[in-house]
């Protein structure tokens, strides 16, 4: 997973539906903790500014 | 800044925190809020729809804080038809980067102290207790140090996780959200619109609630688990295109509303939740501010309460927690098996809901004359709601 940081209004509706805590938001920017990610793709589908893709991918 | 440790730290200066900070200060507690911006109410991430009635308890009408008095509601049914409701209560649309910001100010009024551009990221544990609040100031890691912290960290919320309480919505509890400020437009004076459909907005809606005669905030929200193939902007845009096509857009936000079943678990030992991190949301309406700010006093005054009895453990704190489900928690259950049962509904049943509705003289336009018209035209509607009620009783139990 991966967030295009100038898409990304910061609004936190990914950390709501992530089901391991692996998302922080600062006020200036949202981080998605690999390590803790299992690529579920909640946050993926919810992102209303659709800021997030899975790495690698082309879009 | 001086290391001086407090009674009560809130994280985040919404109404919901700033409410709380407010009780706990009058209560004789020593509280710090935290806020993650530059200023409380900004960036405003809402609708600005509010009851009046729900937010006169806290603060007296203002009109450095009122864009637009609402007399009623129009709802679009996808066949084209609406109906008018103008006999169930009047409200405001608010400017919340003014009204957030007087909220703050009557907490501080009340003793509390606030400290912005301060990013919560973890709890301090010692002896097994929360003993404080690890916050990012300046670039700077720092610690305050308190008995009982206060998640009032909405959507995003990460207070609950820290502590052990799991705050994850399902993909079907979240509405993902896109709004822009239109100007150039014609409002409807004093009448907030609704939309229903599924071409236009599945399992949500779009609202349209003027903030003068020629400006509205026009917004939308899908149900999450609906939103894999179209972003909700690209609705929002062909409902902009069809209503308002001269529009000019003069700002635009996103954002994410919990619509999932109030947790009866929203307090731990030292730790409580408000607003939306404690998911305190009208699940059909998507409305929460008057919600935390209720939610807020009783927070608010079950932690002044604690923390002057000595015990901030959960045996105390979830006097809170009972004190949500009786006000205002069951009734968010309730309205949760209601959208459960509306997220199934047809357009084609949205439709016959809203001609059924068009029978109701306004002035009879309460719970009880609906019920009744509906019987004589959807007596399976009925059934299904009545159902919603039911089961939900049985669950609270």
């Amino acid at each position: 997973m991966k967030v295009n940081s100038s898409l990304c209004d910061i609004c936190g509706t990914c950390v709501a539906v992530c089901p391991v805590d692996a998302i922080r938001v600062s006020e200036f920017c949202v981080h998605i903790e690999m390590d803790v990610c299992t690529q579920c793709g909640n946050c993926l589908q919810v992102c209303p500014a659709r800021a997030i893709t899975v790495e690698g991918d082309a879009s | 800044m001086s290391a001086r440790e407090y009674d009560v730290v809130v994280v985040g200066a919404g109404p919901a925190g700033s409410i709380t900070a407010r009780f706990a200060a009058q209560g004789g507690a020593g509280v710090l809020m935290l806020e993650r911006d530059r200023e409380p109410g900004i960036p405003v991430r809402c609708a600005e729809g509010v009851s009046r009635a729900g937010i006169e308890p806290y603060i007296e009408p203002d009109e450095r804080w009122i864009a637009a008095r609402i007399e009623g509601a129009r709802l679009h049914a996808p066949g084209g038809h609406f109906v008018d409701m103008t006999h169930v209560g009047t409200g405001y649309v608010l400017e919340r980067r003014i009204f957030d910001t007087e909220l703050a100010n009557m907490a501080l009024r009340a003793g509390a102290h606030l400290l912005c551009k301060a990013d919560a990221v973890g709890l301090v544990h010692e002896d097994g207790r929360i003993a404080g609040v690890k916050y990012r100031h300046n670039g700077e890691l720092r610690t305050v140090r308190c008995r009982i912290v206060v998640g009032a960290d909405g959507v995003e919320s990460r207070v609950g996780r820290w502590a052990g309480i799991d705050t994850a919505v399902a993909l079907s509890d979240i509405d993902t959200c896109c709004q822009y400020t239109l100007a150039g437009i014609e409002t409807l004076p004093n009448l907030c619109e609704f939309y229903f459909g599924n071409g236009v907005s599945p399992g949500g809606y779009v609202w349209i609630f003027p903030k003068g005669p020629d400006t509205a905030n026009v917004g939308i929200g899908v149900a999450g688990h609906l939103a894999a193939n179209k972003a909700p902007r690209e609705y929002l845009d062909e409902f902009v295109a069809r209503r308002f096509p001269d529009a000019r857009i003069n700002y635009i936000v996103y954002g994410g509303v919990p619509t999932a079943c109030s947790p009866r678990h929203i307090s731990e030992d030292g730790i409580m939740l408000v607003g939306d991190a404690a998911r305190q949301v009208n699940p059909i309406t998507g409305g929460g501010v008057v919600q935390g700010m209720v939610a807020g006093e009783m927070a608010g005054r079950t932690a002044a309460e604690a923390i002057k009895s000595g015990d901030v453990s959960r045996r105390t704190l979830k006097a809170y927690d009972k004190a949500w489900m009786k006000a205002l928690g069951n009734t968010q259950r309730t309205m949760w098996s209601l959208k459960e049962r509306f997220l199934k509904m047809d357009d084609e049943r949205f439709n016959r809901l809203v001609s059924t509705f068009q029978k109701v003289p306004q002035e009879q336009f309460d719970l009880k004359s609906l019920f009744k018209e509906a019987i004589r035209e959807d007596p399976k509607l009925v059934a299904e709601v009545a159902r919603a009620f039911l089961v939900t009783k049985i669950r609270g139990k």
